[in-house]
């Protein structure tokens, strides 16, 4: 029905052009003198219609699955919700029928709601053509009406174009206000459930749910400080790795690498980057943690299974192209009469880089490892795979440790229901993700920035 | 040596002196120190690279191909009706064939002899004889996959000196499976199914097609949402924008949302198109959304060093023959742009196969045995089918987890390759 919808639209926008265009050239052929080309008439008449039918169509689509939801649940028989803790679970087995997937013999009522469902869904496909058809007619009307030889439909096509870049532009501002405002919004419900004190403070995280709905935050404890702490520990191994590594590296091909050795290594280094983070973390359970426990054990170490340094090391590897190209770049940057002074003073090439290239390039790595530091906060699948799901106070790396994200994504995996502390307590978690990671980036760039452009 | 000249100045310049020769070698040792270490770092992380590869390879290399064992299935008519071919007993016409391939194996061993092969055997058969009733009464030959443990057998990851009780397989199992080999039953061809399968609980049958549909869908999505959008936003950032707040605060924005981490995209996508629009939980078109929103910014950014790198003397020259400045742009400028505003773009794209956070929490790491029909169909994408697999036990899951990374390392080379083949090809210097 979609389609439909779209092939509507889009044969109705056609349509138009064709018809304004050989209106307004009839006109031309008529002897009066158009004010603009014809195409531009046509072009008019497809903006027109094209952009009000395409965002109907596209609000409907978003606007549909709510509408419809809330339709089936207030037909459903009276007494059944009032006896269930979970009116969102009961929506989902329900879509999950009109869908064709049946798990056993679900209640005559549900499989009444979902047949419900499916045809409030057809009805809602066709009601969808239907206005897009009417709506698309309108326009037609309209567009064809505005035919005359001094309608500046030049400046008219423009203006919509204009409208619809700036639209475009805005976008990119509406996402953030979407996260901000959705994460806000969620974290405030578990701010009501869970004060934002035992939430900053508190030392126990133990999300699991209550079994009776009575026991809210009674049971689960919601303290993100050993989360936090455990982040810390995976970001500080992971830097500690990754810096020396990057900045070496960096160093090596800006300044000691033959021009041949540099084209064929950058790209190799790079690869490093390119690599989906899925890929680490299976490297990491498949690979790093088994040795780094054969080594704790051959050196008489205890190291957790999922100890921290796997997750650490790994994601250190992760980070090593990122830094060791900011921090190029940075030396790069660095007035090449600087560096020729420093060596026609008779220093090395060595000593030239670590006592005048580096001071002045210190502003640029720190701001690639602020970033690289963001980064390695927010890096999900490495952690998810390869660190603890408990969350532990220690900052022993080769304990095991669990990090923001990780409790992000195992909180909210499988189907949630939007009315629980604990689902909640994910998205009071991606708050303070985005906030801390955020901060950092701004600091990064701000810092980037500030003292880039001093030897100019 | 000892004694030191009167002014000082004399040992400074005395460039043969062996103080002079230590400091300079000292200086020159530093100096090879740094190297080394800036090679030592730069080969630690190709080392890295390279074991990450040879991990994948060595692990991956074995679930290309499958053990497959070729049996003469007799079909009766007692447990095939040939009314009804569908309704047959065709585990009993199975378990007859292996009753005939063993035929001195006593009836209690007969269960495990029936575990060489794999539970798809008997829809292999049944898809064969409804597909042609006449096979009804005859002796059919089929060649089907083995279950996992007999493939790894086969492929060599089960020690048959180990004690019989550490391993899954007992000697008499083994005996039996090698009984096969040895009548040449036993064949290893290219694993189809691992692109033509979608997933299944059995690792022998579990294969990608799904997750590579799902993938599809789902940067088709992508492309079609943030190409445009991006393209838009950049042309009017780049060419039209006033220079004011608002621009400032936009560019800023856009900045920042190239470096938002990307779980928090699929806690907006949970919270808002999932929870509030109540779309389709699973579906690649939500993920599509998701993924569109991430790259955006990449494609703005991309767009726009493409836009600048256009010399101004073409929109000059335009503007002098009276085009429009919206003329100039869309006639002149864009055309001109494209082929650095596609390598963007498939850059970008590249990024969003790769990425896995944001369509977990949107659901796309479901167990779904059927490839998607369309973007609204529940289904997985190919990294969240990497990390399902890798969180599964069985050996053979290992490899194929190691082998769909191929996969999707392989999608990824072929994109970064055509970027880089149209940048070489298409991209103008002035």
């Amino acid at each position: 029905m979609t389609g439909l919808a779209f092939a509507v639209l889009l044969s109705a926008a056609l349509a138009g052009y064709a018809m304004n265009r050989r209106a307004a050239l009839a006109l031309r052929n008529g002897g009066e003198r158009l004010h603009s080309l014809g195409s531009f008439h046509g072009l008019y008449a497809l903006l027109l219609v094209l952009v009000p039918a395409f965002v109907a169509t596209i609000l409907w689509i978003m606007l549909e699955g709510s509408v419809i939801n809330a339709l089936t649940l207030s037909g459903l028989p009276d007494g059944v919700l009032a006896g269930a803790t979970n009116p969102q679970l009961i929506l989902t087995e329900i879509q999950s029928i009109a869908g064709g997937r049946i798990f056993g013999t679900p209640d005559p009522w549900k499989l009444e709601a979902a047949d419900r469902m499916a045809s409030l869904r057809a009805t809602s496909g066709w009601l969808l053509v239907a206005v897009i058809a009417a709506l698309s007619a309108a326009l037609l009307y309209v567009s064809r009406r505005q035919v005359t030889a001094d309608f500046r439909a030049r400046q008219a096509a423009e203006r919509i174009v204009m409208g619809l870049m700036i639209t475009c532009s805005l976008i990119a501002v509406f996402v953030t206000i979407g996260i901000v405002f959705s994460l806000v919004f969620e974290s405030v419900r578990f701010f009501q459930m869970v004060p934002l004190t035992e939430f900053l403070f508190g030392t126990r995280w133990e999300p699991q749910m209550p079994i009776r709905a009575d026991q809210v935050a009674a049971e689960g404890a919601f303290g993100v400080l050993p989360v936090f702490l455990g982040t810390l520990v995976i970001t500080f191994v992971a830097i500690v790795i990754a810096v020396p590594v990057g900045l070496l590296s960096a160093i090596y091909l800006n300044e000691f690498a033959s021009r041949r050795f540099r084209a064929v290594a950058k790209p190799i280094l790079e690869l490093l980057a390119g690599i989906p983070t899925v890929v680490y973390g299976f490297f990491a359970i498949l690979t790093v943690a088994p040795a780094l426990r054969a080594w704790g054990a051959a050196l008489g170490i205890p190291v957790a299974p999922n100890t921290a340094l796997a997750a650490g090391s790994v994601m250190a590897i992760m980070l090593i192209p990122f830094i060791s190209s900011f921090a190029d770049d940075a030396l790069s940057a660095v007035p090449r009469s600087l560096r020729d002074g420093a060596i026609a003073l008779g220093a090395t090439r060595s000593e030239t880089v670590l006592n005048v290239l580096f001071p002045a390039a210190i502003p640029g790595i720190m701001g690639g490892v602020l970033l690289a530091v963001s980064r390695a906060i927010g890096e999900t699948m490495i952690v998810l795979m390869a660190a603890g799901l408990i969350a532990k106070m220690t900052i022993n790396p080769l304990d095991s440790v669990t990090t923001i994200t990780v409790q992000i994504v195992t909180l909210l995996i499988g189907d949630t229901a939007f009315d629980s502390p604990k689902t909640l307590a994910a998205f009071a978690l991606g708050l303070m993700l985005f906030i801390v990671t955020l901060f950092i980036n701004i600091l990064a760039l701000r810092i980037v920035r500030k003292y880039r452009e001093q030897y100019d | 040596m000892t004694d030191l000249p009167d002014n000082g100045r004399a040992s400074d310049t005395a460039w043969s002196s062996d103080a002079f020769k230590n400091r300079l070698a000292r200086r020159h040792r530093k100096e090879l120190g740094l190297k080394l270490l800036g090679l030592g770092a730069l080969t630690l992380a190709f080392l890295m690279l390279g074991i990450l590869l040879w991990t994948l390879i060595s692990g991956g290399a074995q679930a290309f191909r499958q053990t497959h064992v070729t049996l003469d299935v007799p079909i009766s008519a007692q447990m095939v009706d040939p009314a009804d071919p569908a309704a047959g007993n065709y585990r009993g016409v199975i378990a007859e064939a292996m009753q005939a391939t063993f035929p001195d194996a006593p009836q209690e061993r007969m269960r495990a002899l029936s575990g060489i092969l794999s539970n798809a055997a008997q829809f292999v058969l049944r898809d064969r004889v409804v597909a042609d009733p006449e096979l009804i009464g005859q002796v059919v030959q089929i060649r089907v996959p083995t279950s996992d443990t007999y493939d790894q057998l086969n492929k060599g990851n089960v020690n048959e000196a180990s004690d019989e009780s550490t391993r899954r397989l007992n000697d008499e199992d083994i005996r039996a499976f090698r009984q096969l080999e040895a009548e040449g039953r036993i064949t290893l061809p290219f694993n189809w199914a691992l692109f033509t399968n979608a997933d299944s609980r059995f690792p022998e049958l579990a294969g990608l097609r799904g997750a590579i549909i799902g993938s599809f869908y789902a940067l088709l999505v992508c492309f079609l949402i943030s190409f445009p959008l991006g393209i838009g936003a950049a042309i009017y950032l780049e060419e039209f924008a006033p220079k004011n707040k608002i621009s400032d605060i936009i560019e800023v924005n856009i900045n920042n949302l190239a470096a938002v981490p990307s779980v928090v995209f699929g806690l907006l996508g949970l919270a808002v198109f999932l929870n509030w629009f109540g779309m389709q939980r699973s579906a690649p078109f939500v993920g599509g959304l998701v993924l569109a929103l991430m790259t955006l910014p990449t494609i703005i950014i991309a767009t726009r060093a493409a836009l600048k790198a256009v010399p101004p003397s073409i929109r000059e020259a335009a503007l002098g023959v009276g085009a429009s400045k919206q003329q100039v742009v869309f006639g002149h400028v864009l055309p001109l742009a494209m082929p650095g505003i596609l390598t963007g773009t498939i850059i970008g794209l590249a990024q969003a196969l790769g990425e896995t956070a944001p369509l977990l929490l949107i659901g796309m790491n479901a167990f779904v045995t059927s490839a998607p029909g369309t973007p609204f169909d529940a289904s997985t994408a190919l990294p969240t089918q990497i990390f399902i697999w890798a969180d599964s036990p069985e050996r053979g899951f290992v490899a194929r987890t190691s082998a769909a990374i191929l996969v999707l390392l392989g999608f990824l080379v072929l994109m970064n390759a055509i970027a880089i083949f149209l940048r070489n090809r298409f991209e103008r210097r002035w």
